[in-house]
């Protein structure tokens, strides 16, 4: 089954927050073999101007996927995830993910397209504060690979 | 740091490797939270048509990352960042693992006082990442 085009353009109710843990960006760090002190070390992060150590940059994908199965695990959206590979991962920042710091997620469907036999979906994850204030915003595509309708591969 | 007054288009930033055992995939699953199965089942994988466990995309994303981080010096000035994965990082299960080498150019200066950077990765000589680019924003000097 093709994933279901009447879901462009729709966005999910904002995801239950997500407190960013000290330890958390740690092992995040640590996972990736990251030395930089303003991931580890609070007084490094507070000499570079911030309250607690800072998220390597793509420590917003680990925020935003687990939000995901919650939004787009929807069965009328029709995705497979079997089939699934990543595609691409676009970030803007308007500023570093801070610990501490309360986010929630608003995932959007901006884009399914065909191309060839595979389909391309792009979700839009908003991340901001549960007081509103933008932090990151993240576009992630995801290719389901040959599942795409024949008639209009 | 850097500053913008001193930074050129055609300035390479310091190339990095990163070694990738199946140890660090099991230890991004769990920091990461992404358990897909083929990243760390070898009979799976294969099944699905893959020659191996292979890598997290965002696994080479983040190492990518590090070449802008370490850079910048505050990484807290990357302000975009973007890339397609074009190629799987396959990583066996030997000794050796897999090895992704990161280099990086800058190819444009914006009045916004940001500095864009192209960055290469490979693996095995074959490009792993596809337009993958940073913007990091520099201070005047």
């Amino acid at each position: 089954m093709p994933i279901n085009k009447d879901f462009i353009g729709k966005s999910y109710p904002a995801s239950p927050p997500y407190l960013v843990g000290r330890e958390k960006i740690r092992e995040f760090a640590t996972a990736i073999g990251d030395n930089n002190p303003a991931f580890h070390s609070v007084e490094a992060a507070q000499a570079l101007g911030y309250s607690d150590v800072i998220a390597p940059p793509t420590f917003a994908f680990a925020v935003a996927f687990s939000t995901m199965a919650a939004a787009i695990g929807d069965p009328d959206l029709g995705i497979d995830y079997r089939f699934v590979v990543h595609g691409e991962e676009h970030f803007e920042y308007a500023r570093p993910i801070i610990a501490g710091d309360e986010l929630v997620v608003i995932n959007t469907i901006e884009e399914i397209n065909y191309v060839r036999s595979n389909e391309m979906m792009t979700v839009r994850q908003d991340l901001q504060t549960v007081d509103g204030e933008h932090v990151v915003t993240a576009r992630n595509t995801l290719v389901s690979r040959g599942t795409a309708p024949a008639e209009e591969a | 740091m850097p500053t913008l007054a001193e930074v050129n288009v055609g300035d390479e930033l310091p190339a990095q490797s990163f070694p990738l055992q199946r140890l660090n995939l099991i230890q991004y699953c769990g920091a990461s939270g992404d358990f897909n199965v083929i990243h760390w089942n070898e009979r799976i994988a294969t099944m699905v048509g893959l020659p191996n466990v292979i890598a997290h995309g965002m696994l080479t994303m983040a190492e990518a990352g590090r070449v802008l981080t370490d850079w910048a010096g505050d990484p807290g000035r990357v302000v975009k960042y973007g890339t397609r994965f074009t190629k799987p990082v396959v990583v066996p299960d030997d000794d050796k693992g897999a090895t992704v080498d990161v280099s990086a150019v800058v190819t444009e200066k914006g009045e916004d006082g940001t500095v864009t950077v192209e960055l290469t990765a490979t693996c095995d000589g074959s490009k792993v990442l596809g337009k993958a680019f940073g913007v990091i924003k520099l201070p005047a000097s």
